[in-house]
C-alpha cells in the first residue's frame, strides 16, 4: 500500500456557475457519500477542503526567531483548494478515486505519491 | 583453445545482436521477479558482459534468453546480499517465495511472454509523457543503449539519461503498475502503447540516423500481436507497419533525396512483407470490427496491389478514408481523403477541401496544396506554398524534394 495526496487546485478569478441552494445541498451529500465510500473501503486517510488562501498565516525562522507573517506562503494565482490523503495499492488505483473525485467536483485533480518511509 | 572457441562461438557482434533480441525478455522477467527497474537492468547488463567475455569462446549456451535471465537473477541476487538493504528487498521479492521456478527453464515461456506485455503496459501508463513512453520502451523492451535512444531522437545522451531517470523513478514513486490491464481498461490503455510503437517506426522511417527503429518497431509490434490475437488494432498497426516496410528501400535514392509513392520503382517493394501485410488485412476485414490502423493498413494494402501507380485503385482507397474520417475526424485525415479524392474527382474538387483544413501548421497542408494549385495551373501560388512547406519540412530529405517542387513551380510560371 501507498499513501497519496488527491489534491484540488483553484485558480482565482476562475468563476464557476453559481449553485442554487437544492444543488448545493445534493452536491454536499454526494461528497458526503463518497467519503465514506472511501473510509469503508479501507482508503480515506484524512481530507478537507480548506478555507480562502488570505486565512493562511507563515511562520519562518528569522535570525534564530520565529518570525510570524499574514498570508499564503506563495503569492500565487492558483493555490490549493482542498485534499484528500488515500492509501492505495498503485498509481491506477489511486487514479481511479481521483478520478470519482474529479468527476463529482468539476475540478482537476492532482495525484502524488507519499514519499515511502521506510517501515511506516 | 583459442581456434577451437572461434570455430565454436558467436563474435561479439553476433553476441551483441542475440543480446537485443532477448534482453526486453530478460528485463521483463527480472523486475517481476525483483520488483524494480534498475536492479533489472544492472543485472542483465551485467550478465550481457558475462555473455561477451563467455560464448566467443565456450558457443552459445542451448537457450541463450534463458542464460541470460539465470545469470542475471544470481548476479542480482549475489549483489543484493552484499547489501542490508538489498537483504530485505530479497525476503520482499517475489524471486525467494517457494513457487518461483528457475526462469531458464522451458515451462517458463508463458509467464515471461506475459512479462514483456506486462512491461510494454507500464512503458506506456499514460501518467507518463509520450516522451518517456517512447524512450523507457526502447530501452527495456527494445535493449537500445540510452546513447542509441538518444541519437534516435536527435537529444544529447545525457538529456535522454535524465529523461529516463525520471520517468523510472516516477513509475517507482508513483507505484505505476507492472501488470495487463483488465479487459475494460484495455482500450484506453491499449491506444498509448500502439502510439509508442507507430512513434518508433516513423521515427526510424524520418530519421536516417537510426533506421534500427523500423526493425525494432515491427519486433515490438509483432510480439503485441502473438500476446494479443484478439485485438483487430494490434494486428492493424503490424499489417500497417509491414506494408509501411514494404516499400522503405524505394522511398529515398541513393543521395537520400526523397522519392514519391507514384514516382517508386514497383519492382523493389518487398513482396513478402506485402504478402503478410495484405494477408492481416484480409483477416482483419473478415473480423469486421475496423479502426484508424486497419483502416490506414488497409489504404495501404490497396497502393501495393497496382502493379503501376496508374493502376492504383483510387476509389477503393478513398472508401477507406470517408470510414477513416468517420471514426477518426481529424484535420490530417481530411487531408489524406482529399488527397484520394483528387485522384478521383480531379485537383479542383480536392483543392476545395484542402482550402477548408486548419493546418498552417503541418508541412504536408503546404505540400499538398502546393501539388493541386500547380496540376490546376496556379503556378505562382504553388511556388509559394511548397516554398511554405519546404520551411517546415522536419527532415532534409523532404526539404530538398519541396524545393525543388517550387523551384519547378516556378519555371513554369516563367
Amino acid at each position: 500500500m501507498a499513501k497519496y495526496l488527491l489534491s484540488v487546485h483553484s485558480v482565482d478569478g476562475e468563476v464557476r456557475e453559481p449553485m442554487t441552494d437544492e444543488e448545493m445541498q445534493q452536491s454536499f451529500k454526494q461528497v458526503m457519500a463518497f467519503q465514506e465510500e472511501m473510509k469503508s473501503a479501507g482508503v480515506w486517510v484524512f481530507g478537507g477542503r480548506l478555507t480562502e488562501p488570505a486565512t493562511a498565516t507563515v511562520v519562518r525562522m528569522s535570525a534564530g526567531q520565529v518570525l510570524t507573517t499574514d498570508g499564503p506562503f506563495a503569492e500565487s494565482r492558483e493555490h490549493l483548494g482542498g485534499f484528500y490523503i488515500i492509501q492505495a495499492e498503485d498509481l491506477d488505483a489511486a487514479l481511479g478515486w481521483a478520478s470519482r473525485v474529479t468527476d463529482l467536483i468539476g475540478q482537476p485533480i492532482e495525484v502524488r505519491p507519499f514519499w515511502d518511509e521506510p517501515g511506516a | 583453445m583459442d581456434e577451437l572457441g572461434a570455430a565454436l562461438g558467436p563474435d561479439q557482434a553476433e553476441v551483441g545482436r542475440i543480446f537485443r533480441e532477448e534482453s526486453g525478455r530478460c528485463v521483463a522477467a527480472l523486475i517481476r521477479l525483483f520488483g524494480d527497474i534498475d536492479i533489472a537492468e544492472d543485472a542483465v547488463q551485467e550478465a550481457f558482459a558475462v555473455a561477451l567475455a563467455k560464448w566467443p569462446g565456450d558457443g552459445l549456451p542451448p537457450n541463450p534468453g534463458g542464460w541470460l535471465t539465470t545469470t542475471a537473477r544470481n548476479r542480482a541476487i549475489d549483489r543484493l546480499r552484499r547489501e542490508s538493504r538489498g537483504r530485505e528487498l530479497l525476503r520482499e521479492a517475489a524471486v525467494l517465495s517457494s513457487d518461483e521456478h528457475d526462469p531458464g527453464g522451458a515451462e517458463e515461456t508463458d509467464t515471461v511472454e506475459d512479462d514483456r506485455l506486462r512491461l510494454i503496459f507500464t512503458c506506456c501508463h499514460p501518467a507518463l509523457s509520450t516522451e518517456a513512453q517512447v524512450a523507457l520502451t526502447l530501452r527495456l523492451l527494445g535493449g537500445l543503449s540510452t546513447r542509441d535512444v538518444a541519437r534516435s531522437f536527435l537529444v544529447a545522451e545525457q538529456t535522454m539519461a535524465v529523461r529516463l531517470v525520471r520517468a523510472k523513478r516516477k513509475i517507482k514513486a508513483a507505484r505505476i503498475p507492472y501488470r495487463v490491464p483488465a479487459d475494460h481498461e484495455l482500450p484506453d490503455r491499449l491506444r498509448p502503447v500502439l502510439t509508442v510503437v507507430y512513434l518508433v517506426y516513423t521515427a526510424g522511417l524520418d530519421g536516417p540516423a537510426e533506421p534500427g527503429l523500423c526493425p525494432e518497431a515491427i519486433r515490438l509490434a509483432r510480439i503485441l500481436a502473438t500476446l494479443m490475437p484478439d485485438e483487430p488494432e494490434v494486428a492493424g498497426l503490424l499489417a500497417l507497419l509491414l506494408l509501411t516496410e514494404s516499400r522503405r528501400a524505394s522511398r529515398t535514392r541513393q543521395d537520400g533525396t526523397l522519392v514519391l509513392l507514384a514516382d517508386q520503382d514497383r519492382t523493389r517493394w518487398d513482396r513478402a512483407l506485402i504478402a503478410e501485410g495484405q494477408g492481416i488485412v484480409r483477416s482483419c476485414i473478415s473480423r469486421n470490427q475496423p479502426g484508424p490502423y486497419q483502416l490506414q493498413a488497409a489504404v495501404n494494402a490497396v497502393h501495393a496491389d497496382a502493379p503501376t501507380a496508374g493502376q492504383t485503385e483510387w476509389p477503393q482507397i478513398l472508401t477507406l478514408y470517408d470510414q477513416l474520417l468517420a471514426i477518426a475526424p481529424t484535420p490530417v485525415v481530411a487531408l489524406n481523403r482529399a488527397i484520394a479524392v483528387g485522384e478521383v474527382y480531379g485537383p479542383a474538387a480536392a483543392l476545395a477541401l484542402v482550402e477548408e483544413l486548419d493546418l498552417d501548421n503541418y508541412h504536408r497542408f503546404h505540400a499538398t496544396r502546393a501539388d493541386l494549385l500547380r496540376r490546376v495551373g496556379r503556378d505562382g501560388e504553388a511556388a509559394d506554398a511548397y516554398h511554405r512547406a519546404a520551411e517546415m519540412a522536419p527532415t532534409d530529405a523532404e526539404r530538398d524534394f519541396l524545393q525543388r517542387g517550387g523551384r519547378a513551380a516556378r519555371g513554369s510560371q516563367a
